[in-house]
């Protein structure tokens, strides 16, 4: 059946439609790629590209109005499309395997993880115990420490970073020679994401399946994959090895991709990020010339007429008539600050101190914040950071006013005091704290048109009414670079950039004081993200507002955070000027943060680890509550003690029990560290 | 589940009674010798308590214990609800399947369209073509539902199938669409993804991956319904003549025969809520994710 000398994966110029409104919408277009044995490939581009159809059409599991129009796709040396139904299935069980993004989902929620792998063993005959060993085998091959429990669980007893142990070992059950990872990771925390995407290369080591590894998140394939494709549109528009096409890019795609990510430490007082103009085709749209060619700089009339063949550079491709001068792309965005940063002022807009919250679960406590204090300057972003349970999210529904503290902290804006409950703040309290979304689809009324929604916020933070509400409307969608037609039209016709630049806009109708910003670009793609941190920062400085900025991705609040605070289990770890976190030395959390992002720039592969997951809040560990996972811990005080928040220099604050000194000394030698964990 | 129902169920109770309750306060002025020109708290009170204990009072209208009517009736509402419940719950089901797995050919659209509407004519239309075609043209079935005396099982199953046919119309569209709508959303979930590209046949993917998770809402759906077959078939019991509650209350409602309405009432509200505390019990059975919390 299937042929071992053969290529692990072919697409012969495959083309795909979705059928919607009665026409077919090419999705790929005359995609060809070959996946060698062994090798794992790399699939990047932007969402909408056809990233994940790609996928789908190898396993034939396209929506039901998704079909092949042409091409050919061949997996080890078998035509997919000539299988019938038995031999599929035949194929699906031994030959291919398929991760995918939201764990949860992927497991079916009421059949135990012990069932759901032992049916794959069944599957090859293998069966009662024999199956049971073999499953408990293969959960200790994905590091799972306790395979007997976790056999007799049900996934929502399992977290995230567990639930995906648990999909990989299901896709590496039947010893496929291909595995398809469409974004793995998307959506984990960065230390989870850090453990599976270990977990991944090293299992690579050990089997012998191909990678076909589908990401929209270049630094983590540069880490994993030996070649990478770019997709645009539904074509191949650069490919090569991944180094070769990350550093030496020969696509104006693939080089206006890179210069969106804020990279080796740029910040906002510095640099603008570059960004793509224009937006991606359609599905289905007509393209007569280069698909790129409508949002390139470097596009002449050739290039809007006549489709670029992909040009064989020796080892690597572009589909670019150009592609010797693809570098010189002229930046989209001037990258130079127009407005210089005013001096601030010594005051801050925002003193917490001693900021506590506790709640209730089941009759037991759980304190997510706990004795929070610092302090915001006028015009300065505080980045919040931590992974998911760490207390970002409360901390800013505190200072919101939409959870009120306990008793005896203080919240502090301009000097007066403020309610913890938002109904008992002023009018011009609430107006002066905003807060901008993760997702502006929930976050707009799907019903009103965008002048509506506008007009709203107007009259009720900024008081205005008729000509001068329409005056500042008008000025403030300005401000966003959005234009004038939006406004007659409703949130589900604009994309998700587009929807946030509204959000944003709304956020500032009453002229706040502080903005909080949570998550605002997770779910855009990166060139929108690009865009729309370029926007909060002109923001700023135009309007001198401070913004507390909470995200996952350390680059982008590196790029706009003048303070950063480290959160752990609701406690500050860590609090100082941006730069002096993230050069260090920092607390070992932070370091394990920082060394868990994968980074473009970066070769060195020294890594800390951490093991386990965050504790529960509700029984906090003694001591230190670091001390279980901290890779640094020096012995009996840090399980007895609670390190207070010490100054070390300007205002750099760290909550560790080892000086300094010691932690600038240990983390300057890294290579002197040992891999704490396995 | 089983105390928080105990917790419940007096509070269904007492609902259940109050909107009797209201008309009680006519009564009081056209007849004072039953004894109930007494504070209505306590008239409740002594009514609860006596009902608690068995005790339903006794009928204006038949001057005899009001127990022995509801218990007779109410088992007779069971029987033919019970009939009808074989019929549409399974045929309902597998409806509501094998429209999900043809969406949108023509043996869905039959399904659906059909379906919907049935339920939305009334039992009486339903049931008074039934009689015409069933019992009166074709004479297959007899068109009173009153059994002869000392009949056997089948054959009371053959006098209750003819009632049972509106029953099955008006509940089958509401029972496939639920099953349709749960099996679609099961068939295009990822789990259901996860199993086929394991490589597992068709049938194990629906059988072992699909149904049950496909099934849950319809199971709360129906057990929710029960609450309507014991209780909604005034209609039906009318029209086939047939000693059932709903014809009881009914009767009970013209003569103004309060104890006989009361009890009436009270026991379907209690058929009622045990109906839906059995619903929960084995949805939360199914459901693991109700049944065990979430941990860490």
């Amino acid at each position: 059946m299937t042929d071992t000398s053969a290529n692990a994966l072919e697409l012969h110029n495959l083309s795909v439609a979705y059928r919607v409104g009665g026409r077919n919408r090419a999705v790929l277009r005359d995609l060809s790629l070959t996946i060698h044995p062994g090798e794992a490939y790399g699939l990047v581009g932007e969402s909408g590209c056809g990233k994940s159809t790609v996928a789908l059409s190898v396993v034939r599991y396209l929506p039901r109005n998704g079909f092949i129009t042409a091409g050919g796709i061949s997996l080890a040396g078998q035509n997919v499309m000539k299988l019938d139904n038995e031999a599929l299935r035949r194929m699906r069980a031994e030959n291919v395997s398929m991760v995918y993004q939201d764990p949860g989902k992927a497991l079916n929620p009421s059949i135990r993880i012990g069932r759901q792998l032992t049916e794959i063993f069944e599957l090859r005959g293998i069966s009662g115990q024999r199956a049971i060993d073999q499953t408990t085998a293969m959960l200790n091959r994905v590091r799972i420490s306790d395979p007997v429990r976790v056999m007799q669980r049900y996934p929502h007893q399992l977290s995230g970073g567990m639930q995906q142990r648990v999909g990989i070992a299901m896709a590496l059950a039947n010893d496929p020679t291909m595995l398809i990872l469409d974004e793995p990771t998307t959506g984990l925390d960065a230390t989870v994401e850090a453990e599976v995407l270990d977990l991944i290369a090293k299992l690579r080591q050990e089997l012998s399946a191909s990678i076909l590894f589908i990401s929209h998140n270049l630094a983590v394939v540069s880490r994993m994959c030996d070649r990478v494709g770019v997709l645009y549109a539904g074509m191949l528009v650069e490919e090569g090895r991944t180094e070769d096409v990350f550093n030496n890019p020969r696509h104006p795609y693939t080089v206006a991709l890179l210069r969106c990510l804020p990279r080796g430490g740029q910040r906002k007082d510095q640099i603008r990020l570059d960004t793509i103009p224009g937006f991606l085709p359609a599905p289905g749209a007509r393209i007569s010339g280069c698909a790129f060619a409508d949002r390139c700089a470097l596009a002449d009339s050739r290039c809007h007429s006549e489709l670029p063949p992909l040009h064989d550079l020796g080892g690597r491709l572009s589909r670019c008539h150009y592609h010797e001068k693809a570098q010189s792309l002229p930046r989209t965005t001037p990258g130079s600050i127009t407005t210089s940063a005013v001096a601030t002022s010594p005051e801050p807009v925002l003193r917490i101190a001693g900021l506590n919250k506790t709640y209730s679960s089941h009759g037991h406590a759980l304190r997510a914040v706990n004795d929070v204090s610092l302090d915001l300057m006028p015009g300065q972003t505080l980045g919040l950071v931590g992974e998911s349970g760490s207390g970002k999210t409360t901390l800013a529904r505190l200072l919101l006013g939409l959870v009120s503290a306990d008793a005896g902290g203080e919240i502090r804006l301009e000097g007066k005091p403020l309610a913890s409950k938002l109904e008992s703040r002023t009018a011009e309290q609430v107006k002066a704290m905003q807060i901008v979304f993760q997702n502006p689809d929930s976050a707009l009324n799907r019903s009103h048109s965008i002048r509506h929604i506008m007009g709203r916020a107007l009259r009720t933070l900024a008081g205005l009414k008729g000509s001068a509400q329409q005056k500042r409307l008008i000025d403030l969608v300005r401000s966003v670079r959005l234009t004038e037609r939006h406004l007659s039209v409703k949130p589900r016709q604009l994309s998700g950039g587009l929807k946030q630049r509204v959000a944003i806009a709304r956020a500032f109708a009453g002229d706040p004081r502080i903005v909080v910003c949570d998550e605002p670009t997770s779910a855009l793609d990166v060139s929108v993200q690009a865009a729309i941190l370029n926007l909060l920062a002109d923001l700023q400085t135009k309007e001198r507002v401070s913004y507390i900025f909470i995200s996952h991705d350390l680059a982008v609040v590196r790029y706009l955070a003048d303070q950063i605070a480290v959160l752990y289990l609701g406690r500050i770890m860590e609090l100082g000027p941006s730069e002096r976190v993230f050069s260090g030395p920092h607390h070992p959390y932070t370091e394990a943060l920082l060394s868990a992002v994968p980074k473009l720039d970066e070769t060195e592969n020294v890594r800390v680890r951490l093991d386990g997951e965050i504790p529960s809040a509700i029984n906090p560990p003694t001591g230190c509550v670091f001390h279980t996972r901290c890779p640094r811990k020096i012995g009996a005080v840090c399980e007895e003690q609670e390190p207070p928040l010490i100054d070390a220099e300007h205002g750099h604050k760290i909550r560790c029990h080892i000086p300094f000194e010691e932690l600038a000394r240990l983390q300057n030698k890294t290579d002197h560290i040992k891999e704490i964990t396995a | 589940m089983v105390f928080l129902g105990g917790q419940v169920l007096p509070g269904n109770v007492g609902r259940a009674i109050l909107g009797p309750l209201a008309d009680q306060r006519a009564v009081d002025a056209l007849n004072h010798s039953l004894g109930l020109d007494r504070p209505l708290l306590v008239q409740y009170w002594d009514w609860i308590t006596n009902f608690i204990q068995g005790d339903m009072g006794m009928s204006y209208i038949f001057r005899a214990p009001v127990a022995p009517f509801v218990i007779d009736a109410l088992g007779n509402s069971m029987k033919l609800a019970l009939v009808a419940f074989v019929l549409v719950v399974p045929l309902g089901i597998l409806g509501g399947i094998v429209a999900a797995l043809n969406v949108n050919r023509p043996i869905d659209r039959i399904i659906s369209l059909g379906g919907l509407s049935a339920t939305v004519l009334p039992e009486f239309v339903t049931g008074i073509i039934f009689i015409l075609i069933f019992g009166v043209w074709l004479d297959w079935l007899p068109i009173a539902a009153a059994w002869p005396a000392n009949a056997g099982f089948f054959t009371q199953v053959y006098y209750l199938i003819l009632p049972a046919m509106p029953l099955f119309l008006v509940l089958f569209g509401y029972i496939a669409r639920m099953a349709r709508s749960g099996m679609i959303d099961a068939l295009d979930s990822d789990y259901t993804r996860t199993a086929v590209l394991k490589g597992l046949p068709w049938r194990t993917v629906i059988w072992r991956h699909v149904l049950r998770n496909a099934l849950l809402p319809t199971i709360t759906v129906i057990a929710t319904q029960t609450g309507y077959l014991i209780g909604g078939l005034v209609v039906v019991e009318t029209l086939f003549r047939y000693q059932g509650i709903g014809s009881l209350i009914f009767t009970a409602a013209r003569g103004k025969d309060f104890p006989i309405l009361e009890a009436g009432i009270l026991t379907i509200g209690i058929v009622y809520s045990v109906a839906t505390l059995v619903a929960d019990i084995l949805y939360s059975v199914l459901n693991p994710r109700i049944r065990l919390g979430t941990e860490q």
